[in-house]
């Protein structure tokens, strides 16, 4: 196969992603909704309570609103990566996970080409939910929206990734529901990203050192740093560590089987 | 059927045996498909039928022996023969919310046709589907039958020598099931291409057919429709094939 062949395949998955979010834009106002009723509700009423001093990447005090700005960008990817887990799971149910292993191309290209497609998703609503928190006076550095992007796709990749190793090892769509109360509320809750970690340490050792190890946190620095202008090296580094041990995890575990089992109703 | 050597198998399956933990869903399994012909591979559900199609599609890894496909191996270069196949597999495999065209648009992605390079061969498909009015519908809103065209538009996009049809007929009403037939008779036919359809309804087998009998995961027999019949000395498919696995089941 070609280079022109693998671009191509690259390319369908992206665009059968993005028609897919396209047309479910309920999906879209959802990833909308919920960080701005942290940042418009919860930051606002918090605003008095939170005040945050002079910590890097910020030169002065801020304000509550633009401390959590992005843990919530983090946030959006973090859902938006366990909805690409979901949406394995479903299309291993519905069967149309078999056309994409049908395809000559290799599996580990194949499940990169659609942690990618996943990414590029979620750097769209990211983006959108920017906009709107701009309008309502939350803008980090402008040059800072542009810096964030790789930052930003980077923890989007690393997030789909667990997405898909979680995929793996889901059997049902019934039993997705765990991954809601064991993974992404333990994730962003245990992190900085509502809250400095310092702040967490003042109350508690153990769960300072819980968030420092979360991954999820290092992805919210990467990108608080990247929207500042800086580049919080600790966070690259462990960031891009974990997406070679995740992503290869997730490939090494792929079963194909699994896309045929559950449909195989007689048993034949 | 597996009479001959590999120049005359589009597909040779060559001793192959697969089980689910403890359970034995091929047994030894070994028989060739005629090239540019309609195959049927007939069998009670339960047989082994779907798990060949499987194993044919690489959705299952090959436990023991090996698959030819145009003489290409399976098990050794798994790309280079799946690019020689197209499925149709029992239960629906579109994406209901996208068009039909959206649909064949991202199969010829998967296998590796930029966008221009696809447009002729989906309008070439589509035309021979019948299928051009639809092309910008949703899946969702076609028939049963119309969606069965869909996917077979789809298996052929990226012009495979080898069609497989895993009980392509479930589900369709019987004028809906005997217009499929034809047609794929036709598309053999015209394109000479060769088709595997599996099934467990003798009125889909034409008595020139040949036929690969599996039940319990064995071949029970690999001829043509008639000469199944002859062999079994009875006077049609249906009574030879209740007959060959009632023995089969007493025997086991």
């Amino acid at each position: 196969m070609s280079p022109a062949a693998y671009l191509a395949c690259l390319n369908g998955v992206l665009k059968r992603e993005w028609l897919r979010f396209y047309q479910q834009r309920s999906r879209f106002l959802s990833a909308l909704v919920r960080p701005l009723l942290w940042l418009l509700v919860f930051a606002a009423g918090f605003r008095a309570a939170l005040g945050v001093s002079i910590m890097a990447p910020y030169a002065t005090y801020i304000t509550y609103e633009t401390y959590i700005l992005p843990g919530l960008c983090c946030m959006i990817v973090l859902f938006n990566g366990m909805q690409a887990s979901l949406s394995m799971v479903y299309d291993r149910e519905i069967g149309s996970m078999r056309v994409l292993l049908m395809s000559p191309l290799p599996r580990p290209f194949l499940l990169i080409s659609k942690l990618a497609a996943s990414a590029l998703i979620s750097l769209i609503q990211v983006y959108a939910f920017l906009a709107i928190a701009w309008m309502f006076d939350i803008q980090p550095p402008l040059w800072g929206l542009l810096a964030a992007a790789p930052a930003l796709l980077l923890a989007a990749l690393l997030l789909s990734a667990l997405g898909l190793l979680l995929s793996n090892g889901i059997r049902q769509l019934e039993n997705f529901a765990g991954v809601m109360n064991f993974v992404i509320f333990p994730m962003f809750f245990l992190s900085s990203a509502l809250y400095p970690l310092w702040k967490m340490r003042e109350s508690s050792e153990w769960l300072y050192w819980l968030c420092s190890l979360n991954p999820f946190t290092h992805a919210v620095e990467l990108v608080r740093f990247a929207l500042y202008l800086q580049l919080n090296g600790q966070a690259l580094v462990v960031c891009l560590v974990l997406l070679m041990v995740i992503t290869s995890a997730a490939i090494m575990t792929f079963n194909p089987q699994h896309a045929a089992v559950r449909r195989r109703p007689q048993g034949d | 059927m597996g009479r001959g050597g590999h120049s005359l198998n589009a597909l040779q399956v060559d001793q192959v045996s697969f089980s689910f933990g403890d359970k034995v869903a091929l047994d030894q399994v070994s028989f060739g498909i005629e090239t540019g012909r309609l195959n049927a591979l007939l069998g009670p559900n339960g047989a082994g039928k779907s798990t060949l199609i499987a194993l044919f599609s690489r959705l299952y890894r090959l436990q023991q022996g090996d698959i030819r496909v145009g003489g290409v191996s399976l098990r050794r270069q798994p790309r280079q023969a799946l690019r020689q196949l197209g499925v149709v597999f029992q239960q629906s495999t579109l994406d209901l919310d996208l068009s039909v065209h959206q649909n064949l648009a991202y199969h010829a992605a998967l296998h590796g046709l930029s966008a221009r390079a696809a447009a002729p061969l989906i309008e070439q498909e589509l035309m021979r589907q019948s299928l051009l009015a639809h092309q910008h519908q949703r899946v969702r809103e076609l028939n049963g039958g119309h969606r069965r065209r869909v996917e077979i538009a789809r298996a052929l996009l990226h012009q495979p020598s080898i069609l497989l049809l895993d009980e392509a007929s479930a589900g369709l009403d019987p004028a809906s099931r005997l217009a499929l037939n034809q047609h794929i008779r036709t598309l053999c036919a015209e394109q000479r291409i060769t088709v595997v359809w599996t099934t467990h309804l003798m009125d889909e087998i034409a008595l020139n057919d040949p036929v690969v009998v599996l039940h319990g995961g064995r071949v029970l027999a690999a001829s043509s429709a008639e000469g199944i019949i002859a062999k079994t000395g009875h006077t049609n498919l249906n009574d030879a094939f209740r007959y060959m696995t009632q023995t089969a089941g007493a025997s086991a």
